[in-house]
């Protein structure tokens, strides 16, 4: 081995803490690269390839049959800034069955002939597409689980038409559920019902404004009314993008953080260790190393243990981003998503070029030290900086360990701002990662509407061929079950909601008509802007079903697919992701005309104050039995497994920054220690004991520790005032106050002082060290 | 018979696989002795004061000062017997180049509690019977070498110790300083002090002690109550 390997090698092996910490950092900084570069990679990566493959509709439009007709709307498609038109194409609103399964959900039905080419060219993933009447396509979104060869049929319809499942297929922009030839249509549209579809693209579509500005156009010359609902490819890629782009923000948070932590501690680790071992230069100088020799030792000997960090973080990375990557792959259905090899070599590539170039930078300094200084240092005595703090210290009526301890970061003023920095950064992090919890326990509150004391569940509905003996259970009647509730003992007030699945005009998919009968306010449901529902005809939506149908508050919307269409008016929206937020609250009374299909009916109760919520559950169910229905305790929380998700990677990550911060502490508390071995040797042969001796290194970092707290939790607090939202924006939601503003006074206190047991925890091992020096030793020491 | 303020008894140290730093060592120092332990480099005569000043442990044999077996405390132990038994002065005098001389010097008392007021009294008073109050503001590296030795004899008697160790005090001193702390360890000692002084300095050991003891390879090889050193003792 060359005399620089040498140098290198015994380097590492000597600084052993050291090593250790620029390896753990180096890694952490990596880990929280990785993860984060390769989920803003993925984020956007399947639908932007899927949408310019098939050349997705920019818009897609909704048209009443009955206003306009097929030759009016294909003149649509030379409108100016149209660049290329599908349709117009028959639509239907169906109820189909599978091979004698329960009762069918709406899906909307398109009349195409073929898949279609220059505009949402529908991409068959089995099977064929159909030629002839008698055949279908199923979206593989939809809500029948596609089949081929399975047989649909149409109740609602006459003539009971029987369709075969041919093929099934992915529209990028979501435009139908399913496909068949135009002639089956006639076959599936009731009398006085159907409409047409028109997609366009057009020569600017890249913001919800031009998107907005091409349906007016398309639709000017046309009868007012004609167009009844409008989809924007922005909408359906937004939906598309929405588990992945929930972790963008957060991400983009814990990796900023995580990398300019790692990078100030990286960096004032290795700055340190080269300047502490300036003496050491000056030795290898004095032998014959020149300085360039020593600029590379000295590299070298940063570089190796964060090549070992990196190797390390990169491993991490991958195995944090496994979780992440599987929610987006289903998103995508068959899509396989990977971590892109360039973000891999991109992170090893800057964070090791990081390194390198900090501890050239600081090993320059110190190749360029005369010898004979280089050799000096260490031996003189310049401790000018702080003094005045060491005298205001030894004025306050504190033990002599703390004052002594209290004044040394001023003595050392840029390790206490490094030390700082890095406590301020954990201190941002625990911050950050409460309030994140707490806010996602706020929506998953919002999202579970479980204030209710009891439940009685509503019945799962049925997918797929009923057997003999679901057929021979009986039904609950909803009406039933809630006089039972009325007339049970300790009932304060109650309320059902059914759920129906029905359509909205111009979004594909089906959309949950939840239809309250009672008073539903007090359930649990968090609002966003507006009111509750007042009366029959009113609605409350969340947020994503505004967007995707174009709505505000005061609009109203119409509701499809039941016996006949029913019009709300939009009173509020409210926070509820369930359904990806396609959703519609209202009075049951409301839908009394429509005749929903209220089976799936759910029963919140509140009792009486003082009641005890197990016996009356016990009472109820006695009552209940005959009725087939069972009450129990509590409301009908779910979790989720992208808060589960979630709250595991901001646990993790958050635990790597306080990991590097309480490192960054370590080191500082551990070169400064080793720099005050003489000073301590000193105290402890003036009868310092071993408990005074860590007491004076802990209180060392106490005011470094409490400032970088005190200034942690308002960042931290504004850091989640800002993330939040922007997830909440991911994911299509708009937030509540109570959802964001999740920080009380009560738990600020302890967030602060989160900095100073940050920063105690990385003095504690240094500390020990010092009360364990041999006093004999240290006072020998140069 | 006086109570021996140290008894050492066959005391042993041994470093490592090296030869012993001390062997079998015994030595008793009686109240307001002042001794000097000479002895050329390498030949155990910083051990045995880090021994007596609870620095160290024997692997054999014990120490006892003022009573206290030195050689059976533990870290903290050793720590309060220092504050409260000892007072100690070194070569290159060990004062902290951050507190001022008043600070260095109410530092033994405020580590045992003493209030600062009346540390700050006692300090004064220190420095005032060492000439050297003019400095009580001022920091250490503004001193001279022999100022500065004073300041840390004075950090020395903070607490009163009955016993005074001083590890080549005049080492790192010119002449004049040199004399001027010898005088100041020989006016302590005519006041009662016990005093240990491991030195190199014959004019020291002269000046200020009234007993010398030799040390070569780890054994004491004389022990004088007499003030007279042979030169050729400590070549």
């Amino acid at each position: 081995m060359s005399a620089l390997g040498k140098v290198v090698r015994s380097g590492v092996g000597r600084r052993r803490v050291q090593t250790l910490v620029i390896g753990l950092a180096t890694m952490m900084a990596v880990a929280a690269s990785v993860l984060g570069g390769s989920l803003l990679v993925v984020s956007g990566a399947p639908f932007a390839d899927a949408f310019a493959e098939q050349r997705g509709a920019h818009l897609s439009v909704e048209f009443d049959a009955g206003q306009v007709s097929a030759g009016r709307l294909s003149e649509s498609a030379d409108t100016e800034g149209v660049s290329s038109a599908a349709g117009p194409f028959r639509t239907a609103t169906v109820a189909p069955t599978s091979d004698g399964a329960g009762s069918g959900w709406p899906m909307t039905v398109v009349g195409r002939g073929d898949p279609g080419r220059d505009v949402d060219e529908v991409a068959l993933l089995d099977g064929r597409w159909p030629t002839r009447s008698g055949e279908i396509v199923l979206s593989a979104g939809s809500s029948l689980i596609p089949t081929l060869g399975m047989k649909l049929t149409f109740p609602g319809l006459s003539g009971g038409p029987t369709l075969t499942v041919v093929g099934v297929a992915r529209s990028v922009t979501q435009t139908a559920d399913a496909w068949v030839v135009p002639s089956q249509m006639p076959a599936l549209t009731a009398p006085g019902s159907g409409g047409y579809q028109m997609l366009y693209r057009f020569t600017d579509a890249a913001t919800a404004g031009q998107i907005t500005a091409g349906a007016k156009a398309v639709t000017k010359d046309l009868p007012t009314g004609a167009a009844v609902g409008k989809q924007s490819w922005l909408t359906v890629k937004k939906n598309a993008e929405r588990d992945t782009a929930l972790y963008v923000p957060f991400l983009i948070a814990f990796g900023a953080l995580g990398l300019v932590m790692s990078v100030l501690i990286v960096g004032n680790i290795v700055a340190a260790a080269v300047g502490a071992g300036t003496r050491r230069i000056g030795i290898l100088k004095a032998i014959g190393f020149t300085p360039a020799q020593v600029v590379r030792a000295y590299v070298g000997q940063a570089l190796i243990p964060a090549a070992v960090g990196t190797a390390l973080g990169v491993l991490a990375g991958h195995l944090l981003a496994v979780p992440v990557l599987a929610e987006t792959e289903e998103v995508y259905g068959s899509s396989s998503l990977t971590i892109a090899p360039w973000v891999d070599a991109a992170v090893i590539s800057g964070v090791l070029g990081l390194v390198a170039a900090t501890a050239w930078a600081s090993a320059w300094r110190a190749g360029r030290l005369r010898t004979v200084d280089a050799l000096a240092v260490g031996r003189g005595t310049s401790m000018r900086r702080g003094r005045w703090a060491a005298r205001l210290a030894g004025r306050l009526p504190l033990p002599q360990p703390v004052a002594l301890g209290l004044a040394r970061p001023f003595a050392r003023p840029a390790r206490a701002l490094a030390m700082g920095t890095a406590v301020l950064f954990g201190t941002i992090a625990v911050t950050f990662t409460v309030g994140m919890v707490a806010s996602l326990g706020e929506v998953m509150k919002a999202k579970a509407h479980d204030v209710a004391d009891v439940t009685v569940p509503a019945p799962m509905p049925d997918f797929g061929p009923q057997s003999p003996a679901s057929q021979k259970k009986p039904r609950a009647d909803p009406a039933a079950v809630a006089a039972a509730i009325e007339a049970g003992a300790g009932t304060a007030k109650h309320y059902s909601a059914a759920t129906v699945r029905a359509t909205v005009s111009g979004v594909t998919g089906t959309v949950d008509v939840i239809a309250f009968t009672g008073d539903a306010s007090w359930g649990g449901y968090t609002m966003v802007s507006g009111r509750w529902t007042d009366k029959p005809g009113e609605a409350v939506v969340p947020t994503p079903f505004l967007a995707a149908t174009g709505t505000r508050i005061g609009d109203t919307v119409t509701v499809n697919g039941l016996d006949r269409p029913v019009t709300v008016r939009i009173v509020g929206e409210v926070l509820d992701p369930r359904n990806d937020g396609m959703q519609v609250f209202t009075d049951a009374k409301s839908l009394a005309g429509a005749h929903p299909d209220l089976t799936e009916t759910s029963h919140h109760i509140a009792v009486a104050s003082g009641t005890d919520v197990t016996g009356y559950v016990d009472a109820l169910n006695k009552d209940l039995a005959p009725l087939g229905a069972t009450a129990q305790a509590g409301g009908l929380g779910r979790g989720s497994d992208m808060v589960v998700t979630l709250n595991s990677l901001s646990a993790i990550l958050t635990l790597m920054l306080v990991a590097v911060a309480a490192l960054g502490v370590l080191n500082g508390v551990l070169l400064d220690t080793r720099e005050r071995v003489r000073e301590i040797g000193v105290h402890k042969a003036l009868g310092m004991t071993p408990r005074q001796t860590v007491a004076m290194v802990l209180t060392s970092v106490v005011v470094t520790g409490l400032v970088a707290g005190a200034l942690g939790v308002p960042l931290g607090v504004t850091l989640h005032g800002w993330v939040f939202p922007a997830m909440g924006d991911s994911a299509g939601l708009r937030l509540p106050d109570s959802v964001i503003a999740v920080y009380h006074g009560a738990e600020l206190f302890p967030l602060a002082l989160g900095g100073l047991l940050i920063a105690t925890l990385g003095a504690l091992l240094p500390a020990g060290w010092a009360a364990r020096a041999r006093t004999a030793t240290a006072l020998r020491t140069e | 018979m006086t109570t021996p303020v140290i008894e050492l008894r066959e005391v042993s140290r041994r470093y490592n696989d090296g030869p012993p730093a001390l062997h079998e060592a015994s030595l008793t120092v009686r109240p307001g002795e002042a001794v000097a332990v000479l002895g050329p480099s390498g030949s155990g005569k910083s051990t045995l004061l880090n021994l007596v000043a609870g620095l160290d442990r024997p692997d054999a044999g014990s120490v006892t000062v003022e009573g206290v077996r030195v050689d059976r405390l533990g870290e903290a132990g050793a720590a309060r017997y220092r504050r409260s038994k000892i007072g100690m002065v070194f070569q290159f005098f060990n004062l902290l180049d951050d507190l001022t001389v008043t600070d260095n010097v109410v530092l033994p008392a405020r580590l045992a509690g003493m209030a600062r007021g009346e540390a700050d009294r006692r300090a004064a008073q220190l420095l005032e019977t060492l000439g050297i109050d003019r400095h009580a503001r001022a920091y250490p590296g503004r001193l001279s070498g022999g100022e500065r030795q004073r300041v840390a004899v004075a950090r020395a008697l903070m607490n009163r110790p009955p016993l005074l160790l001083a590890d080549e005090p005049t080492g790192a001193l010119d002449t004049a300083a040199g004399q001027d702390v010898s005088k100041l360890l020989t006016d302590l000692n005519s006041e009662g002090q016990t005093i240990v002084v491991v030195t190199h300095d014959l004019a020291l050991a002269r000046s200020c002690t009234n007993r010398t003891v030799r040390i070569a390879d780890g054994r004491i090889t004389e022990d004088l109550m007499s003030p007279a050193v042979a030169p050729e003792a400590v070549r």
